[in-house]
């Protein structure tokens, strides 16, 4: 960050998301800093996976070592966790929010890295939240068919429209809670590093990427996951 | 009908946010009962300690909702205005 100056200016143009260009030319494609961020962290995932994979083929199931330890711990804390919010029936919801947990997680990180984080942009938020939002309804028509519609109508009819908003709401909640949070830490961090005198820029930066990317990104990235089985547990039927 | 002079919309503007996260007061009072029921928990039942901290993060955080809109309105007002 090159901004000795302070000054609303360069305070607010280091939040704006910056802008590279338009993708394969078309005009309304546009490639951004969120963008990139996305596919780098999309490729560093993807290298870890595959590396992880090929190495694979050489564990031992019987007496497990080193990264192959890490890793069945990594999975088996994070399956029985699904399950024991969707109960052993529905487990297999994990699968699709084992990377989407993983992709947060790691957005949320970035910042560590002096990467713009891509959760601070409102539309991969909303990417997110509108996924859990189709899971959420096309699982519930799928597996309990009619009562799916029975339910908006309970407890009279005369709840339809509330009903209506009622389940609109979480999936703006989701994406807004998420982006508030990432871009909240973001405009503090930019706020410390631009306009604070500069004895704050000696070892306070570090308490402040602590907090609000280790902590808070790690815990929001796991509501963003507890809430979204929430949601699709409470759709389904027993 | 006339049009406001654009210093006055920006002077609105930032007044506006700072009402806006006044939002996080009542965030904070109720993540003040969230902690200290919490406290209260695990002083009568020290071994449930786990499961009521992870409990009470997922409460606070969203708990924390109601401030963080505050926050997202305060930051369309200053950055994303809709009214400049």
């Amino acid at each position: 960050m090159d901004g000795m100056e302070s000054g609303s200016g360069t305070v607010a143009g280091q939040l704006n998301i910056e802008f590279y260009g338009y993708l394969f030319g078309f005009e309304n494609l546009w490639l951004t800093e969120s963008l990139r961020n996305m596919w780098i962290i999309s490729a560093a995932m993807i290298v870890v996976a595959v590396l992880i994979r090929i190495g694979m083929s050489k564990w031992d199931p019987d007496n497990p070592t080193g990264v192959q330890n890490a890793v069945e711990a990594i999975i088996e804390t994070f399956h029985n966790y699904v399950r024991s919010v969707m109960g052993d029936k529905y487990a297999y919801y994990g699968n699709w929010y084992f990377t989407v947990f993983f992709l947060i997680l790691f957005s949320n990180l970035s910042g560590l890295v002096l990467l713009r984080n891509p959760t601070a942009d409102i539309t991969l938020t909303f990417a997110f939240s509108l996924t859990t939002f189709a899971i959420i309804h096309v699982s519930g028509i799928i597996r309990s068919k009619g009562n799916y519609f029975k339910g908006y109508l309970a407890p009279h009819p005369v709840m339809l429209p509330l009903n209506i908003i009622g389940e609109i709401a979480p999936a703006i909640s989701l994406a807004m809670r998420l982006f508030g949070v990432v871009v909240g830490g973001l405009t503090v961090s930019v706020l410390v590093y631009n306009v604070a005198p500069w004895p704050a820029r000696i070892g306070f930066p570090a308490l402040i990427h602590g907090y609000f990317d280790l902590f808070s990104g790690v815990l929001h990235a796991f509501i963003f996951l507890t809430l979204s089985l929430v949601f699709i547990r409470n759709k389904l039927p027993e | 009908m006339e049009l406001l002079p654009l210093e006055l919309v920006m002077a609105f503007s930032a007044l506006g946010a700072g009402v806006a996260v006044c939002a996080g007061l009542c965030t904070a009072i109720g993540q003040g009962f969230v902690a200290g029921k919490t406290v209260e928990g695990i002083a009568r039942q020290p071994e449930a300690r786990g499961s009521l901290m992870s409990t009470m993060l997922i409460g606070c955080a969203i708990s924390e909702t109601s401030g963080i809109y505050g926050l997202v309105i305060a930051l369309i007002l200053l950055f994303a205005n809709p009214f400049m």
